[in-house]
């Protein structure tokens, strides 16, 4: 009986009273010639929340999160940030809301020709052209501090360890004070317990600097500690949307196999 | 109609680089201008290949000179040599010889800082950070590339003659004086400027085709070094094809 409530037939907007809407997503298509990948996906991200998205691999999770940011162009829908509709947005519109939406690639597309604090300083050079270089170190200091990196300041990419490097991202995703952040799975490829302390700063720096976050992975440990509400992404679309223990305690067999 | 697929790659290859420069050109003229970068790329472009420039034209003055001396001497017009090298250099071999170290050097480097930018992710980084990594890498690389070869070749020419100059001297004796003045008297302004023009678009062939080739590159460290490789292979074609046409253009106007 429990399935029934956690699949959505229709999409009912999980809107909560008094809770501002950061994110939406209606009706997204998106193929690639005959491999439909996203087939009505719908989504809502509220303020302050943090929403994990759970599916296979090659279930298209990484398209829903670059056809967020504009990477890639959906066939059909609408995607909203922030109260504006991405589709209608000049470029200059687009990459004013790009710098109010942090990305934390997978492969953490760290610049390799560039020292952390290079990397670092490359998104304020460009969005916060006031700041004096005193300004800069210390805001460059404040987020190494945050992820307990200070002294890695002068190293190049290449130097750092895989665990690292993903601290340096979500540095980097973090120095503009974005208010919302999508990690495009966080954990993989860490051992558990690097990926339990990146999940843990996740969960600390959203509370610490107020975001909203959209987090996709397959690994649930992970999901556990940061999501407030997880959604399934099964055959392109939004199978179940629910919070841990509900999921957990589903029926269903397609939603009961991710918690094996 | 099924083309070869050599054919069908070719026709691919010519419209993405086409379309590609239609895109620099509708990009470059408006804001946000990126200077500093451009400036930046400049100096690294210009920098990174001026010792290789200065040392292939100094040995292409060199041997140029004592390759021709029997000859002119057997037409008896040994006389001439520091006038005809000058000529030789100033119109092709200086522009073309330049043009292609510096394709092999920066092409090749273009091709590669952008193909693994490219498959690292890192240029969808740059764009989702609110960056346009088009005006950001492209602009500004093809920019410095097209005004730093000019003023390499200058460099180039100039080392040339000097390389030249020492040639003469290993058999006869030529003050250094009297060298210039043959090779200036020999020169005149329509032998210069066509010339250094056409080294405008060996530089915008470069860059484009550099940028082109990185920006498409395929998945893997292996399609990185493709890029390096076939923007060399391409640019220095491009070079040739742009040189014929030149002599072509010139030679319709009468400026020879
Ligand atoms: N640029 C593209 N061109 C063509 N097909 C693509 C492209 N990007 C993704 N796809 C296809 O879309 C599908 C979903 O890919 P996606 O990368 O989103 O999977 P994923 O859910 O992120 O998987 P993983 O967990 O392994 O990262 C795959 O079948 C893939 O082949
Ligand atoms: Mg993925």
């Amino acid at each position: 009986m429990q399935a029934e409530e956690t699949i959505l037939e229709e999409l009912k907007p999980t809107r909560l009273p008094g809770k501002e809407m950061a994110l939406s997503i209606t009706h997204l298509y998106k193929s690639f010639g005959d491999n439909h990948v996203l087939i009505d996906f719908n989504l809502q991200l509220n303020r302050g929340e943090n929403v994990a998205v759970l599916g296979k691999s090659g279930s298209g999770k990484s398209v829903l999160i670059k056809c967020i940011i504009g990477l890639l162009k959906p066939d059909k829908g609408s995607i909203n940030i922030l109260g504006r509709d991405i589709e209608d947005l000049s470029l200059r519109e687009l990459d004013e809301v790009r710098t109010r939406v942090g990305f934390l690639f997978q492969s953490n597309a760290l610049y390799d020709s560039m020292t952390v604090r290079e990397n670092l300083e490359f998104p304020l050079r460009r969005h916060w052209i006031k700041l004096t270089t005193a300004e800069r170190n210390e805001k460059v200091t404040e987020v190494l501090k945050n992820v307990g990196l200070v002294h890695t300041i002068d190293m190049l990419p290449a130097e750092l360890s895989g665990g690292m490097r993903k601290r340096i991202a979500l540095a980097r995703t973090l120095i503009l004070e974005p208010e919302i952040i999508l990690y495009d799975e966080p954990t993989t490829g860490l051992d558990p317990i690097t990926g339990k302390e990146i999940s843990n700063l996740i969960m600390e720096l959203g509370e610490k600097y107020n975001t909203s976050a959209i987090i996709i992975s397959h690994d649930i440990n992970c999901i556990h500690r940061t999501a407030d509400r997880i959604v399934m992404l099964i055959d392109g679309k939004c199978y179940a949307d629910g919070t841990y223990d509900a999921l957990k305690n589903n029926n269903d067999i397609k939603v009961k196999q991710f918690f094996e | 109609m099924v083309l070869p697929n050599t054919w069908q790659r070719f026709l691919d290859e010519t419209g993405g680089m086409s379309r590609f420069t239609g895109r620099f050109f509708s990009q470059a003229f408006k804001p946000r201008y990126e200077f500093s970068e451009f400036i930046r790329q400049c100096f690294i472009i210009g920098y990174k290949s001026l010792p290789l420039v200065g040392l292939t034209g100094f040995i292409m003055g060199l041997v140029l000179t004592m390759q021709l001396r029997p000859s002119m001497i057997s037409y008896g017009a040994e006389s001439q040599l520091p006038a005809m090298v000058g000529i030789a250099i100033v119109r092709e071999i200086g522009p073309v010889i330049t043009a292609l170290i510096f394709a092999g050097k920066i092409g090749s480097s273009i091709g590669a800082e952008l193909g693994s930018m490219k498959v690292t992710e890192q240029i969808d980084a740059m764009e989702v950070s609110g960056t346009n990594p088009f005006k950001y890498l492209v602009v500004t690389r093809v920019m410095a590339a097209t005004f730093m070869l000019p003023v390499l070749v200058i460099l180039g020419d100039a080392i040339s003659l000097y390389g030249s100059y020492i040639g003469v001297n290993i058999r006869g004796v030529t003050s250094f004086d009297l060298f210039f003045k043959q090779v200036f008297d020999a020169l005149s302004f329509d032998d210069f400027f066509p010339a250094f023009i056409k080294t405008y678009f060996f530089g915008f062939a470069v860059g484009i085709v550099g940028c082109y080739k990185g920006f498409n590159s395929n998945k893997g460290t292996e399609g990185v070094g493709r890029s390096a490789n076939s923007s060399v292979v391409v640019s220095s074609l491009l070079i040739f094809i742009i040189d014929l046409l030149a002599v072509q253009i010139i030679d319709l106007f009468g400026l020879n």
